[in-house]
């Protein structure tokens, strides 16, 4: 099979990659490209362990076929924050607890960066719904709602 | 003991060091390593719950373009019966041998028969269906009523059911019975005004870490193979896989990668054994990683099981007999948790005649592994109904029933010894007294309340603390973990050392880096690994004090360790820790401390959940709308991970109560393998969960550590199962209580 | 005197529920146990871990035991 030649922008950075038609771009990020920051759960869409942006759009990346990429700007878990800096996303989710394992944190903190820039004021509800496509089996998302409910909160400039 | 205590670290809620990378995506998991020149191993899968494999042919396989190696059981050098350690206590190296790589049998649909390694995932997957395998199909077992008529078809003709007197003269699928038994339950029950007597069924279900079992290994003819994987325990991964393929310990290392969740399901192998044979035919290093439906097919999940539970009580509230009896699916192979259902089922009750009798039975369905106090909700699930009925047929508050017949200190079980101190009344007091408990249902709701014991270990612990020169710290110990341990051993060691949280960087060693390690698991590591990092730390503080005493010329026991730093009570001076280490290179060289330890004295932690639900009267869905988990940890190290295992546990409960299921065809074809139809709970399926941190502390550990890790996923199954019937009016007997399930009910009652 | 209790499974070797045994040392205590109660050595006795005076021991081999300990044998508990 003749692999793709693809030009795709990951975190901001021109990126060009090979690969063959059917391989998601789960596979590429973490196989091609070393970005395995990404995780994989299931592979069937169900999990969110694999949350990227596509073009800003919140997307399970083992749900999107390597070529989709070419021409898109992808963000990744490790386009968050800045190489010396934590955003507050990522502060809250440490300061809150909310995280035991730890394999489902890129996706949830991929996921609410993607609700609080299309929703700055989510109620309790707004953000169970929104990140009902995460699945977390260690925390019972107790301190993952209170992470994120205090990081729009920081967000919104209402510093506790 | 430590009443006053005094602590500097313990008991805040710190940053955990390793949170960092998991936050920006660096920290690495089982899938996340990939070496120069490696390959990829994929799993042929029995297409039948149960047959005989009459050929396997894997020559074509072999000859395809790209294809580098072949594995199947004849790979394994002869496995005896002998026991190797695991998660739910031994297990016989032959059936983990035929459950990693079928022999002969092929016993549940998802066995693993053959393995391929290729230049890619796709040439192995083509592989696959080049090797030729003929079956004999024989009739699945597919359930306990099945598996144990006498004439059921045998998964193992040469089982016999251990447990009888005398050897059976048929062989069965039963392959052990247990009796445990106190006082006279007859007489018990002679006694009692009330008696209650049920049955009640709960489904195979999944510990559904998100990350799937996955590693990379590459075999070394001369010298150390190396095996990279997610495991709980990677001393154990190290013996077992050593025991399968005939090598001396020495000859494998074993990292543990980052483990992205276990709950018991990761204290068994599974790939290891089958990477290291394709990486030692290929020459090259093998990268394995199950997909999520071969995760449900294929990796152990949690017993199935079906009880009937009798309980008496008096008029007055005094429960008068116990009585049990359980049978256990343990899936393929024996070792289902039966034992240790008889071993919990009443143990928070005061109860003088108590009879237990359980089941340990083989099915055509994956072999069980353990899954979070490994035994318990199914048996404590029975008998928390079971006591919340005779609590409303008493006309006595649940709360107050379980309180006037708590276990406490001195209460004798009947597994044997009489419990120390433990903190079951304070829990049921925190319930009586939390705003949850006080607050009014509204029409259509109900309540469920629910004690979980689970006991608790210590064990084999390894730690090593290294100083530096500059007066930092590495502790290495050799625990995995899985939910922010690193965080408290970190505490614990700075508590000790009386030096800043961030001097101290924990790491969990290799399987060469530190001794022997037990695993993850038991609800040990904070209790047992702290052990060791508090003795680890004393030891370096006993050097450091050493160390200074030479410096100034006086007798360690001159010198005394204050907040950090050596003072010499023989004159003037102080040295801080740093100052100290700096100069180790003048005093005998560096330091490092070690605690190595076999704790014992693990303290039993006891659980009380409550939880309101409502259900939807049309539907039959049911939504948990307040809950409130409560548990003694002894001494809560880190407050907020000590909550995140209670909230864990009980969102686990909850999706067992309500969702969780393994549904089969007839042809023991599990039809829901995946997260879209096996249903764990989701962010918009749980209401927050409060927690009451109750400290009754456990005097065998220096602060009081209880180990928190299992007990919070006991109580929820009865808490929620209750709560469901006494918002619908009926009585729920069988779990999950799906939609389908609980209309059933609802249209029943009428 | 230690007071040694044997659970169902045990009694079915020793015939009785419990017993009192001189012993300064786990050992010992195994020693005497085995002499008293030949059929043992069918049990699982030695593999298992002890209670002594509700205090779980997993491996009792150089445990000491207290005059008037109370004894208790029961399987290995492990845990997920």
């Amino acid at each position: 099979m003749t692999k793709v030649h693809v030009t795709t922008s990951i975190n901001g950075d021109e990126t060009e990659f090979l690969c063959e038609p059917h391989d998601t771009l789960l596979d590429v990020l973490r196989n091609d490209l070393s970005l395995t920051g990404t995780k994989e759960g299931c592979g069937s869409g169900d999990c969110g362990a694999c949350s990227v942006t596509l073009n800003g759009r919140l997307v399970c990346s083992c749900l999107v076929l390597g070529v989709e990429a070419e021409g898109a700007e992808v963000g990744t878990i490790e386009g968050v924050g800045e190489a010396d800096n934590l955003n507050v996303i990522q502060e809250k989710f440490l300061e809150h607890a909310a995280l035991q394992c730890g394999i489902c944190t890129p996706g949830l903190i991929v996921s609410t960066q993607a609700l609080l820039a299309e929703n700055p004021s989510p109620t309790e509800e707004e953000a169970r719904y929104y990140l009902a496509g995460n699945l977390c089996r260690c925390t019972g998302y107790d301190k993952i709602i209170r992470a994120v409910m205090d990081s729009a909160e920081t967000m919104r400039g209402e510093v506790k | 003991m430590s009443e006053a205590k005094k602590f500097n670290f313990i008991g805040q809620r710190t940053i955990r060091p390793d949170g960092h990378d998991k936050v920006t995506g660096k920290a690495n998991y089982a899938a996340d390593l990939s070496l120069p020149g490696m390959i990829w191993g994929k799993i042929l899968r029995s297409p039948h719950a149960h047959a005989k494999i009459l050929k396997l042919d894997t020559s074509r396989a072999e000859a395809m373009s790209g294809v580098m190696s072949v594995a199947t059981f004849d790979d394994l050098p002869s496995v005896s019966n002998e026991a190797i350690q695991s998660g739910e206590g031994a297990i016989d190296s032959l059936d983990l041998g035929r459950n990693v790589l079928a022999r002969d049998k092929v016993l549940y649909h998802g066995h693993a028969i053959a393995a391929i390694a290729a230049k890619t995932v796709a040439i192995a997957e083509k592989a696959l269906e080049l090797i030729d395998v003929e079956y004999e199909v024989l009739t699945p077992v597919l359930d306990l009523h099945a598996a144990m008529k006498a004439d059921a078809p045998l998964l193992h003709e040469d089982m016999f059911t251990q447990g009888y007197p005398e050897q059976p003269e048929k062989p069965s699928n039963i392959a052990a019975r247990h009796e445990l038994k106190m006082g006279d339950v007859e007489a018990g029950f002679a006694e009692a005004d009330v008696i209650v007597e049920r049955d009640f069924v709960t489904p195979t279900v999944h510990q559904g870490y998100i990350e799937p079992h996955a590693c990379t290994v590459s075999y070394n003819t001369e010298g150390q193979s190396m095996v990279w994987c997610s495991t709980q325990g990677h001393f154990d991964v190290r013996a077992s896989t050593a025991k399968l393929l005939a090598m001396p310990l020495g000859n494998l290392k074993v990292i543990a990668s980052e483990i992205g969740g276990g709950f018991g399901g990761k204290t068994t192998v599974y790939l290891e054994p089958i990477a290291l044979i394709l990486s030692r035919k290929s020459g090259r290093p093998v990268k394995m990683m199950m997909d999520r439906d071969e995760v449900f097919r294929a990796s152990g999940p949690a017993s199935a099981a079906r009880l009937t539970v009798k309980v008496g009580g008096k008029k007055d509230g005094t429960i008068t007999a116990m009585q049990t009896s359980i049978a256990y699916e343990a899936g393929a192979f024996k070792g289902s948790p039966a034992m240790i259902g008889g071993m919990t089922a009443f143990t928070p009750y005061n109860c003088p005649n108590v009879y237990c009798e359980t089941f340990d039975v083989v099915v055509n369905k994956p072999k069980v592994a353990a899954y979070r106090a490994p035994g318990a909700p199914q048996a404590e699930f029975g008998a928390e109904m079971a006591v919340s009925e005779l609590a409303e047929k008493l006309g006595i508050d649940p709360v107050d029933l379980r309180l006037q017949n708590a276990a406490k200190e001195g209460t004798q079980t009947v597994y044997g010894p009489k419990l120390k101190a433990v903190g079951l009344v304070e829990c049921l007091e925190a319930a009586k007294n939390s705003p949850h408990y006080k607050t009014e249902l509204k029409e259509g709701e109900g309540r469920g309340i629910a004690s979980g014991f689970w006991f608790n270990i210590g064990g084999q612990s390894s730690v090593t603390i290294n100083m530096n020169p500059d007066g930092t710290g590495t502790i290495v110990e050799g625990s995995p973990d899985i939910g922010g341990s690193r965080a408290s051993m970190q505490m614990m060691a700075s508590e000790e050392l009386g030096i800043p949280l961030n001097d101290l960087k924990p790491i969990i060693g290799d399987t060469e880096s530190i001794p022997y390690n037990q695993s993850t698991g038991g609800s040990r590591t904070t209790f047992a690994t702290g052990m060791a990092v508090i003795e680890a730390a004393q030891d370096v503080v006993h050097q450091l004090k050493e160390r200074a005493a030479s410096l100034w010329n006086v007798t360690p026991d001159q010198v005394e360790w204050r907040d950090g730093s050596a003072i010499n009570t023989a004159g003037e001076g102080q040295m801080t820790c740093a100052e100290i280490c700096a100069k180790c290179e003048k005093t005998g060289g560096q330091i490092s401390g070690t605690g190595n330890v076999n704790a014992r004295g693990a303290g039993p932690s006891f659980a009380v959940h409550v939880c309101d639900t409502k259900v939807d009267m049309e539907t039959g869905k049911v939504d948990v709308i307040r809950y409130t988990a409560i548990q003694d940890a002894g001494k809560a190290i880190h407050p907020s991970y000590v909550e995140g295992q209670f909230q864990g546990g009980a969102a686990q409960g909850i999706g067992w109560a309500l969702n969780e299921e393994y549904v089969y065809n007839d042809d023991g074809v599990m039809e829901n393998a995946g997260f879209l139809d096996y249903r764990i709970p989701l962010a918009s399926d749980l209401p927050m969960i409060d927690t009451i941190i109750v400290e009754v502390p456990n005097n065998f550990h220096p602060y009081g550590v209880r180990g928190v890790g299992e007990s919070g996923i006991i109580p929820p199954l009865a808490a929620v199962g209750y709560s469901v019937g006494d918002a619908i009016g009926a009585n729920v007997s069988e779990l999950p209580c799906s939609p389908p399930r609980v209309l059933k009910l609802i249209q029943e009652k009428g | 005197m230690a007071m040694v209790f044997f659970s169902g499974e045990l009694q079915r070797f020793t015939g009785e529920e419990k017993t009192s045994v001189v012993a300064l040392n786990y050992r010992e205590l195994l020693g005497e146990l085995h002499n008293k109660y030949p059929d043992l050595k069918n049990s699982e006795i030695s593999e298992m871990a002890i209670a002594i005076d509700g205090e779980i021991v997993h491996e009792p081999l150089l445990e000491l035991i207290p005059e008037e300990a109370e004894l208790h044998f029961f399987h290995f508990i492990a845990g997920g």
